[in-house]
């Protein structure tokens, strides 16, 4: 037997391949990870090693998600939420940034509000709830105050840190060209201040979920919260999945469209990127 | 506001600006001591000195920017007036032509006829609608003079305009800058520590040394740069402002 193992040695001077990522890319990449973690997951139920009193296979998942449609049960559920955090988060956003600009524009505005709001910022919002609820029952009400109030902190604390952080320079400038005080708050102040104003409204659009998930679940019924809450009497993990996902939707939904609002708006930055 | 400057807007008949008894100091450290600066209607005056001279202190007193200063004395300058910065500061989320005529009084249609004519005047018709971040340098400033001259000031305050320019654009800026003096003839204090601009540029340049003028002279127009008179003046200027091996 002739072992000819020839090992081809590389030539002299060689161009040594980058280090790092090697080959090609990987077509639809993004995609492999969570196909492959649904494999696995239809796997372990299909072969039982996965009770579906833990977590329903994804099968189940899609036809009971399909089911809910169908009888409207989701689409009725979903409207309810999205009304309680369009609202929760429109009252929060508008007091947000009345409050910062009227802190951030003004002396007394400053001593009155910022103290107060800095000191309130430290709170963490669900631990109001106990008090909400005795205050404004468990109707409606107590959802949307309690997403306005999350909503709040960020769009006013971003909007006036970039308020009083705009630099003096822009104040002289006015100055020399005598703007009036009303040219100044729309032509300097506020667009000045509108990348601040977006940093909090992508948080308080996250936060509005967040606070909404927890208050749907404490007291419904109605919402995609309660939808869970009571399919978790019932051990039907499926339906509680369907929940997660319409969640997890509406979240990369609402992103989104901040987003492409802040992208219009600030068209300007775009040349600096 | 300074509490012992006595401020008047009132033109007086022939000088546009008309300083007196200026003193200004910060900390404890005197910056102007008893200053007296009058420059005629439609003169380019350029200030020469160190930094910390109080070139621009100077600048700043009769730009009425100077509200956290202490000090005495008489500025009388014209009401209208227009600033030019080291940085061109254009706001950033406005258009070219909406920053030149920010803060003009008149319809819109009128302000951006002005507006457009000034940019035509600097040569930038053609960037009206670009942001304020695509422009280069020379661009941005040639911006920020429209948006001064649009205002057709009585008096042009230059605080170190080319300093963060480069050397061929600078060239370019001084020309643009001399034919844009000589039509709309506003009265120009220009900032400097660059020699050969100041004498490129000015009727008459001044030397700033502690707080108080160490040298006023005028400068004759039309004199090459191989008049010995010219060469004699910059040298001296250079003497002046501490710079020994001036290589005449």
């Amino acid at each position: 037997m002739t072992t000819t193992t020839a090992v081809p040695r590389p030539p002299a001077g060689r161009i040594r391949r980058p280090v790092g990522r090697r080959g090609r890319r990987v077509p639809f990449a993004r995609a492999l990870g969570p196909l492959l973690v649904l494999a696995v997951w239809q796997l372990a139920a299909t072969t039982g090693a996965l009770d579906p009193q833990t977590l329903a296979p994804p099968g189940e998942v899609a036809a009971t998600g399909w089911e809910l449609i169908r009888t409207g049960d989701l689409q009725q559920h979903l409207l309810v939420s999205l009304r309680r955090a369009a609202t929760g988060l429109a009252f929060g956003v508008a007091a947000g940034l009345l409050l910062a600009l009227a802190a951030g524009l003004s002396r007394i505005g400053e001593a009155l509000l910022d103290g107060t709001v800095q000191l309130l910022r430290a709170l963490p919002i669900l631990a109001l709830v106990p008090l909400a609820i005795l205050w404004f029952g468990i109707g409606e009400q107590v959802k949307i105050v309690l997403v306005a109030l999350g909503t709040f902190f960020p769009v006013y604390l971003n909007t006036h840190a970039a308020l009083t952080g705009q630099d003096a320079h822009w104040a002289e400038l006015a100055q020399t060209l005598r703007l009036r005080r009303l040219d100044y708050l729309t032509r300097i102040a506020l667009p000045g201040a509108a990348p601040g104003f977006f940093t909090g409204l992508r948080m308080s659009v996250t936060i509005s979920w967040l606070v909404l998930v927890v208050s749907e679940q404490i007291n419904a019924d109605s919402g995609i919260g309660y939808l869970m809450t009571e399919a978790r009497t019932f051990g039907r993990t499926d339906v509680i999945v369907v929940g997660l996902v319409v969640y997890g939707l509406l979240g990369l939904l609402s992103d989104t469209l901040v987003r492409l609002l802040e992208g219009r708006v600030l068209s300007w930055r775009r040349t600096l990127s | 506001m300074a509490p012992d400057t006595l401020l008047t807007t009132a033109q007086p008949p022939d000088a546009a600006v008309r300083i007196t008894g200026l003193t200004r100091g910060f900390d404890g450290r005197e910056v102007l001591s008893d200053v007296r600066l009058d420059i005629a209607a439609g003169e380019f005056v350029a200030l020469l000195g160190h930094s910390g001279s109080g070139k621009s202190t100077l600048l700043r007193a009769a730009a009425r920017l100077d509200h956290d200063a202490r000090g005495t004395g008489t500025v009388e300058v014209p009401e209208r007036r227009a600033v030019v910065f080291q940085d061109a500061r254009l706001l950033p989320w406005a258009r070219v032509l909406d920053n030149v005529v920010l803060g003009l009084d008149g319809s819109r249609a009128e302000r951006r006829r002005l507006g457009r004519e000034a940019l035509a005047e600097v040569g930038l018709a053609a960037k009206e609608r670009s942001w304020p971040a695509t422009l280069s340098g020379g661009e941005a400033q040639r911006a920020a003079l429209a948006r001064a001259l649009v205002r057709e000031p009585g008096l042009l305050l230059l605080d170190e305009p080319f300093g963060a320019l480069d050397a061929l654009t600078r060239i370019r800026m001084h020309a643009l800058l001399r034919r844009l003096c000589e039509r709309h003839r506003p009265a120009v204090l220009l900032v400097t520590h660059d020699v050969d601009e100041a004498l490129l540029l000015a009727d008459r340049v001044l030397v700033l040394t502690e707080g108080r003028f160490s040298l006023d002279t005028p400068v004759e127009r039309g004199t090459g740069r191989d008049d010995p008179e010219f060469r004699q003046l910059r040298a001296r200027l250079l003497t002046e402002l501490g710079v020994t091996d001036a290589g005449s």
